[in-house]
């Protein structure tokens, strides 16, 4: 009983969003309120019930403040970036903040050096002679990186680079759109294959 | 009624008749989701592979297809399966139900065939812990058991003892596991990425940091294909060509428009 509860209210709320194609209605806004609220409540919970309680909360019962992973430290920055709400005190809240940047930015240079720039490079190295293929990703890389290279003008020769540069970043555009249409294509077969098999039994 | 809900009443209809007339379509495997296939088949008996379920309920439409054709494969090859979750703890749900439907119809037993290792937040640090010992960031499983109760993780310590990690995601995270687990321990990495992800995955595949790749519905469609069991991927499909047909004829039925207009 509780499925069937559970699949009319879905295709209810379904229905009512997608009403907005017809015009903007109070049904819509209302279920577009509800998404927000029940949204907003739900992060709070979940952010307290899957991050919070398990690492901070439980951490601290089996190994104290000072045990393991030094859960003094993360509670004290946790607890100052919460003094963005207080105007006063708000600047508390940039040694936090300093400190998650920080890190952000060493993981992230890291990273990309590792794990995208240089295989990245690496990958583009290889003989542009040897198949069509590989002659147009030399191509294509080299044009584009000097499609963006601003310190001199655009004319003459490097004008000719930089338009060959161009089409190759539309096509690029393109086929990131035609993905995009099938994505969201997807996302609207899914709603209406929900309709239609699990509320109506029609398929 | 406006040319604006003329569009979309067609494109509802493009979407609907097919799924009511039950047509199914057999789409030829593009070369990343042979890839793919290959890279499982390779795979001796029995070994372990790790799935980042880094998808949620808004692209389940796109997701849920690839991920019960992978887990189908998996589990048809005797592969031993555990899944995590490093995006959020609400992508689990839905990937359990998953994951407990396709371990049913192959008679797994939890624990021993497959488990669920849970959320854990930390993105990065995570990932690098599992190249450490894998105990270290998941003393248990999602349930409590401790990992050392559960048989299929005897011997497992980290990434030299995982065969395959295949990520399944619908945002960055897969980004995150080619930086820091297949740049800094050569974990072999396979990936499943929603359409609108697909053309920025590429290059990965270009530079071998994947060993694979299904994007959107259509890689899920090719890979159901490749294992002989069409499903809701293949179900989609020819809805999914009808729209894109529709949607070609607006475009070229908008450009005439302006041609049309230009000269005048």
């Amino acid at each position: 009983m509780a499925t069937v509860i559970g699949i009319w209210i879905a295709a209810f709320l379904t229905l009512a969003i997608f009403s907005f194609l017809y015009g903007d209605n109070p049904v819509y806004k209302a279920v577009e309120h509800l998404y927000i609220g029940v949204s907003a409540a739900f992060w709070f919970l979940y952010l307290w019930s899957f991050t919070v309680y398990p690492n901070l909360v439980v951490g601290i019962r089996q190994h104290g403040w000072l045990g393991k992973d030094l859960l003094l430290i993360p509670t004290v920055l946790g607890l100052l970036m919460l003094f963005r709400l207080v105007p006063r005190y708000g600047w508390w809240s940039r040694y936090p903040m300093a400190f998650a940047i920080g890190l952000g930015a060493g993981l992230a240079i890291t990273g990309v050096l590792q794990g995208l720039l240089f295989p990245q490079l690496q990958a583009t190295i290889l003989n542009p002679l040897t198949s069509v293929n590989n002659f147009l990703l030399v191509l294509g890389v080299l044009t584009s990186l000097l499609y963006f290279y601003f310190s001199r003008e655009h004319t003459g020769v490097m004008g000719w680079i930089a338009r060959i540069g161009i089409y190759f970043i539309m096509v690029a555009f393109g086929a990131t759109f035609g993905y995009t249409v099938m994505a969201r294509v997807s996302l609207l077969i899914g709603r209406v294959g929900f309709l239609l098999s699990d509320w109506l039994h029609l398929m | 009624m406006t040319a604006r809900r003329i569009v979309y009443t067609l494109v509802f209809l493009a979407v609907a008749v097919p799924l009511l007339l039950g047509i199914r379509a057999r789409v030829k495997p593009s070369p990343p989701v042979k890839a793919a296939y290959e890279a499982i088949e390779a795979l001796p008996e029995s070994s372990l592979v790790l799935i980042g379920i880094d998808f949620g309920p808004s692209t389940m439409p796109e997701m849920n297809p690839m991920y019960e054709a992978l887990l189908e494969h998996l589990f048809r090859r005797n592969l031993r399966v555990a899944v995590l979750s490093l995006q959020s703890a609400l992508d689990l749900p839905n990937g359990i139900q998953v994951l407990e439907k396709v371990a049913r119809r192959f008679g797994k037993r939890y624990g021993v065939d497959y488990a669920n290792l849970g959320y854990k937040p930390g993105l990065e640090a995570v990932i690098v812990s599992l190249g450490q010992e894998i105990r270290d960031i998941f003393p248990e499983d999602a349930q409590g058991h401790p990992l050392d109760s559960l048989p299929m993780f005897r011997g497992v310590h980290n990434y030299n003892d995982i065969a395959l990690v295949i990520d399944l995601a619908s945002g960055g995270t897969y980004g995150s596991w080619i930086q820091f687990a297949q740049a800094r321990f050569g974990v072999k990495l396979l990936v499943g990425v929603t359409a609108v992800m697909g053309p920025e995955t590429y290059p990965y595949l270009q530079s071998r940091q994947l060993v694979g790749m299904l994007a959107g519905l259509k890689g899920a469609a090719e890979y159901e294909t490749l294992i002989q069991r069409p499903g809701l991927a293949s179900r989609g499909m020819p809805a999914q060509a009808v729209v894109h047909l529709l949607i070609i004829l607006f475009i070229l039925y908008g450009n005439w428009g302006f041609w049309k207009q230009w000269r005048r």
